[in-house]
């Protein structure tokens, strides 16, 4: 079990206090200026030499994602976008990291913005998430106010805005170039490919989109360096990774643990067993909705980082676990991500409009025992 | 659109002034329909203000176009693309159901029963007869090792079954306001109910 003091999240529960003093007692936001007095390139490859791989669920390593953005502007401005757009099901870490320790997140942003050359940042929040906006938005005043953002930001020499964006209820949203669009003010309609957001992405300039849980983390990497969060998880599988525990099981909560822990320890240690007991499991979907699922046979050896996942031709996503006992009924439950998957449709292009409900209706009439 | 309910007017308060300003503020100069979102959530909130009821009439959608110099059709567009615009009226309190399977696996049909049983709704998207509660069944909200979870207004409802919900809405029904959100059982977020295995010493700082 990973130690607590090798935990990011010190306050991923909400067990302290989230204001700006508070996360400071935590260490965020401590000599901010010499980090970024580092260098764009020197952080950059620290954070390559990290191992840090994108938090959303694709894995991308996020130190060459931010690699990709232009060393000198050809006059347009550079964005960074943080996607707080948490939809897939499964999943609600973002939300604590909003919630409880949003000033990672603020001071995250100023530094990966600072290593990509963008004066901006905007962080696009799911809708739903009212209250964990105006949350978010009183932590984002409050580095205002002490000088953390803004001009000369945090003493740094670099000026930096950050912008919160609410959105009004759309999973597609999740996805960069859709939440581009919506960023832009209009329906979120995925963008074709290339050209891809580093050269033209945000109002058409360099963007750069990387998860809630991707930029929080970085401070804390850049403090205790790269050797440090590479030690902690697997080969090309480094460091923690917030897993949300939900389903059929005694305790579901979040909780951070290093990539590449046992599946069945997650479940068994930290969300207290499946209900009735190991022997009861059915199966898991290991990384959100969109991931294939696993049967009790595979959960008993399976360990949770991306390349362990894929190969089982699954995925890890975003860490979400979704547990099913034996009284589940597994069809149905797909039906429903069915439903939602139908549902979430933008309606754009032909074969997801289509398919989706041609994907549920077959569901369902697999649920009914009539196809 | 809807003739019968459409108010005959439609022009944004002072209070709603004030946040549009600050909304389109937010943005580069000449990128300001970035705010529409913004601008149709402020119309949402100033209805349910002065009227009781949270939804955003076309006229308010023309008054967002106008303000930000769009065509009204791509403001229609927005509203009624994004799920979370009402573009007709809801009930005092709109109970969004969160329905999909994290919330269904644990007992969200038994959330969906309870808020008909004590709403006397039938089905989605109905309103009680009241006028009280609305009923709108919603896709992953979020919030899913805390499931179920009903939304009611700007507010999440966790760790539900059907006994608290249904004591919940029988508290609105009675005419108390909305009780502070968050955990129906005393959670302390998302933390395991019981024996925590993370985070034990958690007063010191690390670093």
């Amino acid at each position: 079990m990973l130690n607590d003091a090798d935990r990011i999240y010190q306050n991923l529960y909400g067990q302290q206090d989230w204001h700006l003093s508070g996360a400071r007692a935590r260490g965020d936001w401590n000599a901010t200026a010499d980090i970024l007095a580092r260098g764009r390139d020197a952080i950059i490859e620290e954070v390559k030499a990290s191992g840090l791989r994108g938090r959303g669920g694709a894995g991308f390593p996020t130190g060459m994602k931010w690699s990709f953005m232009p060393k000198q502007s050809d006059g347009r401005p550079s964005y960074l976008v943080v996607n707080a757009d948490e939809s897939e099901p499964g999943t609600c870490k973002d939300r604590d990291i909003i919630r409880h320790e949003p000033h990672k997140l603020i001071e995250g942003s100023l530094i990966a913005g600072f290593a990509m050359g963008a004066h901006t940042a905007f962080i696009y929040i799911r809708g739903e998430y009212y209250n964990e906006a105006a949350r978010l938005q009183a932590a984002i005043e409050e580095a205002y106010a002490a000088g953390l953002l803004g001009k000369n930001a945090a003493g740094s020499g670099w000026d930096f805005d950050l912008v919160l964006h609410r959105g009004a209820g759309a999973y597609i949203c999740g996805e960069e170039s859709a939440l581009l669009e919506s960023l832009e003010g209009k329906k979120g309609m995925p963008r074709m490919k290339p050209p891809f957001p580093a050269a033209m992405g945000l109002y058409g300039c360099p963007t750069t989109v990387n998860n809630v849980e991707s930029i929080a983390g970085v401070p804390t990497i850049l403090r205790r360096g790269a050797a440090w969060f590479s030690a902690l998880g697997r080969p090309k599988n480094a460091g923690t990774k917030i897993f949300c525990i939900s389903g059929h099981v005694n305790r579901p909560c979040n909780v951070e643990e290093e990539l590449g822990t046992p599946l069945k320890d997650l479940i068994e240690k930290h969300a207290g067993g499946v209900r009735g007991g190991w022997d009861n499991l059915q199966a898991v979907i290991p990384g959100g909705a969109s991931m294939p699922i696993l049967n009790k046979e595979m959960c008993e050896t399976q360990l949770m980082d991306f390349d362990s996942l894929a190969a089982v031709r699954s995925g890890l996503g975003s860490g979400a676990i979704i547990v099913m006992d034996k009284s589940a009924d597994v069809v149905k439950a797909i039906w429903r991500l069915s439903k939602f998957f139908k549902h979430e449709s933008c309606g754009q292009c032909t074969p997801c409009r289509e398919g989706t409900g041609w994907m549920m209706r077959m569901m369902d009439r697999i649920v009914q025992g009539k196809a | 659109m809807n003739a019968n309910i459409e108010p005959t007017d439609f022009v944004f308060d002072a209070a709603a002034e004030a946040a549009v300003a600050k909304a389109i503020a937010r943005y580069p100069a000449g990128k300001q329909a970035s705010a529409v979102m913004a601008l149709l959530d402020i119309a949402q909130r100033q209805m349910e203000r002065l009227t009781g009821t949270a939804w955003v009439p076309r006229l308010a959608m023309d008054v967002v176009a106008q303000r930000l110099g769009i065509a009204p059709a791509r403001v229609y567009e927005i509203a009624t693309f994004y799920t979370m615009y009402n573009t007709k009226p809801v009930g005092k309190y709109h109970l969004q159901v969160c329905t999909t399977t994290p919330c269904w696996l644990r007992g969200s049909d038994e959330v969906v029963s309870s808020c008909k049983k004590v709403t006397g709704i039938e089905g989605f998207g109905q309103t009680s007869a009241d006028g009280l509660f609305t009923m709108t069944e919603v896709e992953c909200l979020g919030g899913c090792v805390n499931a179920p979870i009903l939304q009611i207004n700007d507010d999440y409802y966790e760790d539900l079954d059907a006994a608290r919900t249904e004591a919940l809405l029988n508290e609105l029904k009675s005419g108390a306001p909305l009780p502070p959100a968050g955990s129906s059982i005393g959670r302390q977020a998302s933390a395991p109910v019981t024996n925590q295995t993370a985070l034990l010493n958690n007063t010191k700082p690390v670093e």
